[in-house]
C-alpha cells in the first residue's frame, strides 16, 4: 500500500466529516429558530426581544406575556422538542433493527401498545378527574410512563419476535396494523365500562398535544427521554453493524442479544414516554430518519442519530406552531399536521422503491 | 515444512437435533490455503460452514480456531480471527464502499467506532487487495453484483482474521465475474497467508483454483487436492445422478445419452476440438473407425466442414450448418 493512497483517503474522509458536521450545524440553527418561533407565535404574537427579557427573569411589555411564555409556551416548546426528538430517534432505531424502511412507533403498533397502557391507567385506575392528568400525582405520572412504556415494550417484543420469522416489509406492517386494531378494541372495551368524563379525557388525549406536560411533570418527562436518547447514542456502533443484518453483526463481534435488548428498550422508553404525555403522534418517527438520510447522504448512525434528534425536534416545533394557527384563536389537532407533513414522505418512500423488501436506505 | 494449522475440527458431527447430516468429521485448514467445499444441494454445505464459523453448535465434537473452541470464544476475539461473507445479498442502506469496509474494523475500534490511523490503513489495504480502491466513495447501492462482492470480501479482509469463510460467494455473479472472484480469492490466500474456505457449485472453477477440495456427499467428506479427488473417483461417485455423468478425463459433467451414433473426425487444432464438442452435444460419439466421417479445416475450395453421412458427401460453412445437415 502506498503512503499517498492512505493520505488521500484520509483527506477525503476528513472532507466528508466536515461536510456532515456543517449539515448538523445547519440543523441546529434551524432547531433554535423553530424553538424561538414556537415561543413567539400563537394566538398572541410576542416580540423576540420581550421573550428574551422574560426568559432572563424580567417582565415583558405586557404582564400577561410573562404568564403566556413561562407557563404555557416554554413547557410546550420543551415538550415538543423532546417529543419530536424521541419519536424520530425511536423510528430510526426500529427502521434499522427491523431492517424496514417504514417502521416507526406508530406504524408498527407500538404507540397502540402505549395507548393500551395509558387507557388502563386513565380509564380504570385514575381518580375521577375531568382532565386526563389532573387526578394524577407524581407517582401517578411515573406510573403513566411505566404503563405506556410497558405497553410499548410488550408490543415491540411481539413485533420483534414475529420480525425474526417474517422478512417481508409489508407483512410486518400488516402485523403492526392488526396489533393496533386489537389494542384499539381492548381500549374500547375498557371505555365501555368507564365513566364519560374519563372517556372524554382519553379521546382528547388521542388527538395528540404537546401542551399537556406541566412544569412539575417536566423533569420526569425530560429524564425519561434523555435516558432513551443516551441509550440510543451508546448503541450507535452496533446499529451500524446491524445495517448488514444480524448474522454479519454477530460475525463482527456484536453481542447481538444485548444490543437488541438495548435498542428495543431505548425505542420503547422513547415511544412510551411521549405517548404517555402527548398521545399517539404519527409520522414523525417514520419521516424524519428518511429526511436525514437524504440530507446527510449516509446511513452511518454516528451522524444519523444526532441529525434525526435535532430535525425531529425542529419539525415537531414547526408542526405545533402550525397547529396553533398563529394570530387566530383556532387550534388544529396536532396529529392532523404531523400526518400532513409525514404521509407524503411515506408515500414517496414507497413509490421510489421498486422492491421494498430489499432496501431501507434513503 | 507444513503451514500452520488455522482451523481444526475434531470428531465433528454436524446437523440438527433430529437429523445428523455428517458424523465424525476430522478436518484441518492451513494458513494460505484456498479450500473449496463442494457438494450437491442438500448435502450439508451450509450446515458445515455454519458449524465451522461457530454460528451453529455441532451435535458432537468441536471446532478449534487457532487452538480455541469457536463456541467458547467471546464475540470480539472470534471476530478478530474469523470473518464471513454470506450468500444473501444484503442492502446496507446509504453507505459508501469505504464505510462498508470500515465496518470490518468493528472488533478493533472503541465504542465510538472512530478509526485510528492503523484502522484506516487496514481499510485501504483491504480495498487495494481486491482492486476496489477506486470504488471507495461509490454508494454500495449503486455497485454491480461483482463490485459489491469485492466490497464484501474487502470488508471481510479488513477484519484481518486468520480465516475467511465464504458461503457461495459466486452464486449471483455472471461467468466472467465468477472466475475473477475465484482467482482473486486464490491470490488473496497466497499473498495474505490467510486461510480461505468457500462453498460453491462452480465445479470447474473450484478444480482450477482450489488448493484443496472438501467434497461432501452422503454424510462423508472426501478431502484432498482436486486432482486427487478426480483420480480417486470421489467426484464421479459424489455427483452420481441419473442422466448426468462426471467425465474423469475432462473434469466436467456430461448429460448421459442412451445411444450415441459413432462418427470419425478428421482434422486438427482448435477447430477440431470445438467440432468434437458440437458432435458430442448433438449425440455423436467421436471414434477412430467409422464409415461416416466429418472433416474440418480442409481448405480445399474454401470448404470448411465436409461430411460423409448416409452415403453422400456434403459441405458446410459453419458448425451449426454441419450439425443441421447431419441431423437432416
Amino acid at each position: 500500500m502506498s503512503e499517498i493512497t492512505l493520505v488521500r483517503v484520509q483527506a477525503a474522509e476528513q472532507m466528508i466529516w466536515s461536510r456532515r458536521r456543517m449539515a448538523l450545524t445547519a440543523l441546529m440553527v434551524g432547531l433554535i429558530a423553530a424553538f424561538a418561533a414556537s415561543l413567539a407565535l400563537g394566538s398572541v404574537s410576542i416580540p423576540l426581544g420581550d421573550i428574551l427579557t422574560i426568559l432572563r427573569g424580567g417582565e415583558g411589555a405586557r404582564a400577561s406575556w410573562t404568564t403566556i411564555v413561562m407557563d404555557f409556551r416554554l413547557p410546550k416548546a420543551l415538550t415538543a422538542a423532546l417529543a419530536g426528538a424521541a419519536l424520530s430517534v425511536s423510528g430510526l432505531l426500529m427502521q434499522t433493527l427491523f431492517r424496514n424502511p417504514l417502521a416507526d412507533p406508530y406504524v408498527l403498533g407500538i404507540s397502540s401498545g402505549a395507548s393500551l397502557g395509558v387507557a388502563l391507567v386513565v380509564l380504570v385506575t385514575a381518580s375521577a378527574g375531568v382532565s386526563l392528568f389532573s387526578g394524577l400525582t407524581l407517582i401517578g405520572d411515573a406510573g403513566l410512563i411505566v404503563a405506556a412504556s410497558g405497553g410499548a415494550a410488550l408490543v415491540m417484543a411481539v413485533v420483534a419476535l414475529i420480525a425474526r420469522r417474517v422478512r417481508q416489509t409489508m407483512t410486518l406492517l400488516i402485523i403492526g396494523l392488526m396489533i393496533g386494531y386489537m389494542t384499539g378494541s381492548l381500549v374500547s372495551i375498557l371505555m365501555h365500562f368507564s365513566i364519560p368524563d374519563r372517556i372524554q379525557a382519553y379521546v382528547n388525549w388521542t388527538f395528540g398535544t404537546f401542551g399537556s406536560v406541566t412544569w412539575t411533570q417536566m423533569p420526569l418527562f425530560a429524564v425519561a427521554i434523555l435516558l432513551g436518547l443516551l441509550t440510543a447514542a451508546l448503541v450507535a456502533k452496533p446499529l451500524n453493524a446491524f445495517l448488514l443484518g444480524e448474522a454479519y453483526a454477530r460475525s463482527m463481534g456484536v453481542d447481538v442479544r444485548r444490543a437488541r435488548i438495548a435498542i428495543l428498550a431505548a425505542a420503547a422508553i422513547l415511544a412510551g414516554a411521549v405517548t404517555a404525555f402527548c398521545g399517539p403522534i404519527g409520522f414523525l418517527g417514520v419521516a424524519v430518519p428518511h429526511l436525514c438520510r437524504i440530507l446527510l447522504g449516509t446511513s452511518d448512525h454516528r451522524y444519523l442519530l444526532p441529525a434525526t434528534a435535532v430535525l425531529g425536534a425542529g419539525l415537531a416545533l414547526i408542526a405545533d406552531v402550525i397547529a396553533q394557527v398563529p394570530g387566530a384563536q383556532v387550534v388544529l389537532p396536532l396529529n392532523a399536521i404531523t400526518a400532513l407533513i409525514g404521509a407524503p414522505i411515506v408515500l414517496w418512500v414507497i413509490l421510489s422503491r421498486r422492491n421494498l423488501r430489499e432496501t431501507f436506505s434513503a | 515444512m507444513s503451514l500452520p494449522v488455522v482451523l481444526k475440527a475434531e470428531a465433528l458431527s454436524i446437523g440438527y437435533s433430529k437429523k445428523v447430516i455428517a458424523p465424525r468429521l476430522d478436518l484441518t485448514l492451513a494458513a494460505g490455503e484456498l479450500v473449496c467445499l463442494l457438494g450437491q444441494n442438500g448435502a450439508g454445505k451450509s450446515t458445515l460452514i455454519r458449524t465451522l464459523a461457530g454460528m451453529q453448535s455441532p451435535l458432537n465434537g468441536r471446532v478449534l480456531l487457532m487452538g480455541d473452541d469457536v463456541r467458547r470464544l467471546d464475540a470480539r476475539t472470534l471476530a478478530q480471527r474469523l470473518s464471513i461473507v454470506l450468500t444473501e445479498r444484503v442492502d446496507v442502506g446509504a453507505l459508501t464502499v469505504y464505510d462498508l469496509v470500515a465496518l470490518g474494523r468493528y472488533p478493533y475500534t472503541d465504542w465510538t467506532s472512530r478509526l485510528q490511523p492503523d484502522d484506516q490503513a487496514a481499510v485501504v489495504r483491504a480495498l487495494e487487495a481486491v482492486g476496489a480502491l477506486d470504488l471507495a466513495y461509490r454508494p454500495v447501492g449503486e455497485l454491480s453484483d461483482g463490485e459489491r462482492q469485492k466490497a464484501m470480501i474487502a470488508r471481510a479482509l479488513a477484519q484481518e482474521p486468520a480465516l475467511i469463510i465464504l458461503d457461495e460467494p459466486t452464486a449471483f455473479l455472471d461467468l466472467p465475474r465468477r472466475a475473477e472472484i475465484m482467482f482473486l480469492l486464490r491470490d488473496l490466500a497466497r499473498a495474505s497467508g490467510r486461510a480461505i474456505l468457500l462453498s460453491t457449485h462452480d465445479l470447474d472453477l473450484a478444480l482450477r483454483t482450489a488448493d484443496r477440495v472438501w467434497l461432501l456427499a452422503q454424510g462423508t467428506l472426501s478431502d484432498g487436492a482436486p486432482e486427487d479427488l478426480v483420480l480417486s473417483g470421489a467426484f464421479a461417485s459424489a455427483f452420481q445422478n441419473e442422466g448426468v455423468v462426471f467425465n474423469t478425463s475432462e473434469g466436467a459433467f456430461h448429460v448421459e445419452r442412451p445411444q450415441r451414433t459413432p462418427i470419425r473426425l478428421v482434422g486438427e487444432g482448435l477447430q477440431r476440438v470445438w467440432t468434437a464438442r458440437a458432435l458430442e452435444r448433438a449425440g455423436y460419439a467421436v471414434v477412430d473407425t467409422s464409415p461416416d466421417w466429418v472433416e474440418v479445416g480442409a481448405g480445399v475450395d474454401g470448404v470448411r466442414y465436409r461430411s460423409l453421412h448416409g452415403g453422400s458427401v456434403r459441405d458446410y460453412d459453419t458448425i451449426y450448418a454441419l450439425i443441421a445437415g447431419l441431423r437432416g
